[in-house]
């Protein structure tokens, strides 16, 4: 039997199990949209895939009870483990009226679930870092023991935002944790001609924070450093910056092609970093799964994902007369 | 009742909140220690505490984000921007995220912020510090847009502010800081927003202003007095959303407008003023309703800055015209 490494994270055979699920079930929702999508039937989807064990691995980290997410419109895998439910991911897509972010009222991938402490984002990217800062700030105020966690791509990091709200957590010490899911590509942007400095982890230093660097393709690793942050950030350590390495496997959006900007070779070779398989390996190695067990998953989830679809098709989009609605307090 | 600047009923107004509302939160660049660079928040650390009254890095959308994020968990937080044409700065935390919260979030969140911020000419202070950009925000559903004239309701203006579960952009003109006093009420009294108040009452003419253009405005209606022309004196005191009902009231009786204000002349609020009136009064008007404004430059240097700025002098001829049309 191989070595139970998520076992010495503390981990039961039950956890990692969910945590594989759950990448499964933010896998096939993204795939589904896809579908609906080129159907003609959704607007816009914007993916996941390829950085489900990153968010998946970081999320179960965290107190899910407590805690609260701040995170960047690719964390299907985030939010699911907050709580929120396949069919109201896909109602978003359709922007109907029982969308839990906003009532259909913003983009896709636009997440915020007050019951499930998922804070509302905005357009410019890296704007919910400084928000998450505040709720770190406002934890701190008033000893409240919970931590905020807030996820970025790596171009973001390059926006005054990122500066700013890291500058003052690190001044302050608060219990915040920067989640950087680094996949090398800012839209169409290389890496290389999008930041300066030879990783994002570094950057932690001038913040006055700890930085770390790690595997975005293994949750056990993602997990074990999220949840170092986590009792650092409890324990009044203060901030911590957490670069995870990770694949996007489809276009940035369904509104972009990929092959105008990325070699066949590169699409080619990311393929076998997928997380999917790679923690599938992992946990037949130590054998909680097998070739039979994948498949009774993945026609469960497949089910689960149809009867989300259906849920979401059937449900109403929102009424034209709640056009004029909650601009002001009523 | 005590005598008081319109810097001192500001200051007086935080004490207030601070005092009754332990979510009130005050922070900005230098309002700590220093009480602010015009003195607004003087003493206030001192009395709540570094929790409560705190300084910021020099970094405004991160003040704008950080406000975001404490309102979301329950604070009011009422942050200082230095000096208002630092707004861009902070832009996308009005424009793009604290004003659509309660919209973009179906109701189920709301962001009751308060930023206060001086701005406005005639101080000798050049661009980005004298600039009137309330015709940006102003632009901006969600948010609303309070400009007082005086101490007295500067004082129960920014008591509204604080308490209102919307976010308010409370903007303080440099010069009326400390340009006169006036009798102010001690403890608590409020002044509803979105509510013009009419700072002089007349028959002729009616002029509509705000900030310290109703100032200029109260001291051409004067002159117009010792002419025999009766001007009425509108003070908008919220810009966004606008009071047309008390506007629309005076033309109907005063059947000629004149609107003021310190801003440039494209696009402002003014123009939006003026827009009102002759949707839904232009049967009571005897002439058409004209503007008073700065022109359409960038905000000058000092040496000229008078003259740029509208005056009095301007507003008097600016009435004559539309009493001799």
């Amino acid at each position: 039997m191989a070595n139970k490494r998520h076992v010495a994270l503390g981990l039961t055979d039950d956890d990692v199990l969910e945590m594989y699920r759950t990448m499964v079930l933010a896998r096939k929702i993204d795939e589904r949209m896809w579908l609906l999508n080129r159907a003609g039937k959704m607007p816009f989807v914007i993916s996941c895939q390829g950085q489900e064990a990153a968010q998946v691995g970081a999320a179960f980290a965290l107190d899910r009870n407590v805690d609260y997410v701040a995170p960047y419109y690719r964390d299907v895998g985030v939010v699911l483990a907050f709580g929120m439910k396949a069919e109201e991911l896909i109602a978003s897509g359709f922007g109907k009226a029982m969308d839990p972010n906003s009532g259909g009222r913003q983009m896709p991938g636009h997440f915020g679930q007050k019951k499930n402490r998922i804070i509302t984002g905005s357009s410019p990217v890296a704007t919910q870092v400084p928000h998450a800062v505040g709720f770190a700030l406002a934890a701190k105020l008033e000893g409240k023991q919970f931590v905020t966690f807030t996820s970025l791509g790596d171009g973001s990091t390059n926006q005054g935002d990122f500066h700013e709200a890291l500058n003052f957590a690190g001044v302050h010490k608060l219990p915040v944790i920067t989640f950087v899911e680094n996949n090398r590509l800012a839209i169409s942007v290389p890496y290389d001609k999008q930041v300066a400095s030879e990783n994002i982890a570094i950057r932690a230093k001038a913040y006055g924070m700890k930085g770390y660097k790690v595997d975005g393709q293994d949750p056990l690793a993602v997990y074990e450093v999220v949840k170092l942050a986590r009792e650092r950030a409890i324990n009044g350590e203060g901030p911590t910056l957490i670069e995870a390495e990770t694949i996007r496997l489809t276009s940035h959006s369904s509104d972009d092609n990929q092959s105008v900007y990325r070699s066949e070779e590169e699409l080619e070779e990311i393929k076998k970093n997928d997380p999917i398989i790679l923690f599938g390996n992992y946990l037949k190695e130590v054998g909680l799964l097998d070739e039979e067990k994948i498949k009774a998953i993945d026609d469960e989830i497949n089910r689960q994902v149809n009867e989300a679809t259906e849920i979401a098709e059937k449900a109403p989009y929102p009424k034209p007369e709640t056009l004029y609605d909650y601009v002001y307090e009523q | 009742m005590a005598q008081m600047t319109m810097i001192q009923a500001i200051t007086d107004a935080l004490r207030i909140e601070l005092e009754r509302d332990e979510n009130v939160l005050v922070f900005g660049e230098d309002v700590g220690k220093n009480g602010g660079v015009f003195r607004a928040t003087d003493g206030l650390q001192k009395q709540f505490g570094e929790h409560r009254v705190f300084d910021t890095p020099l970094a405004e959308s991160a003040i704008g984000g950080l406000a975001i994020g404490l309102a979301l968990q329950g604070f009011r937080p009422v942050p200082e921007i230095q000096f208002f044409g630092f707004l861009f700065e902070v832009m996308d935390s009005i424009a793009g995220q604290m004003s659509r919260m309660r919209y973009r979030t179906g109701n189920t969140e709301q962001a009751p912020i308060t930023i206060r911020s001086p701005f406005g000419g005639g101080v000798q202070t050049p661009e980005m510090h004298a600039d009137s950009l309330e015709g940006l925000m102003a632009q901006t559903p969600g948010v609303k847009v309070v400009i007082p004239s005086t101490p007295y309701d500067a004082k129960g203006l920014l008591i509204s502010a604080i308490r209102d579960n919307d976010p308010v952009i409370f903007l303080e003109h440099m010069k009326l800081y400390r340009s006169f006093r006036q009798e102010v009420p001690e403890g608590e009294y409020t002044i509803e927003l979105g509510k013009a108040d009419v700072k002089r009452e007349g028959k002729d003419v009616t002029i509509i202003a705000y900030g310290a253009m109703v100032h200029s405005s109260l001291k051409a209606a004067e002159e117009l007095e010792k002419q025999n022309i009766s001007a009425e004196v509108i003070d908008l005191r919220t810009v966004s959303p606008l009071d047309v009902e008390t506007i629309i009231n005076s033309v109907k009786k005063t059947n000629r407008a004149v609107v003021v204000q310190e801003a440039q002349r494209q696009a402002g609020v003014a123009a939006n003023v003026v827009a009102e009136i002759q949707e839904r009064a232009i049967l009571h008007l005897e002439a058409p309703v004209l503007r008073v404004t700065a022109p359409d430059t960038v905000y000058p240097f000092a040496a000229v800055e008078n003259e740029w700025l509208p005056d009095a002098k301007d507003i008097v001829a600016k009435v004559l015209e539309v009493i001799h049309f």
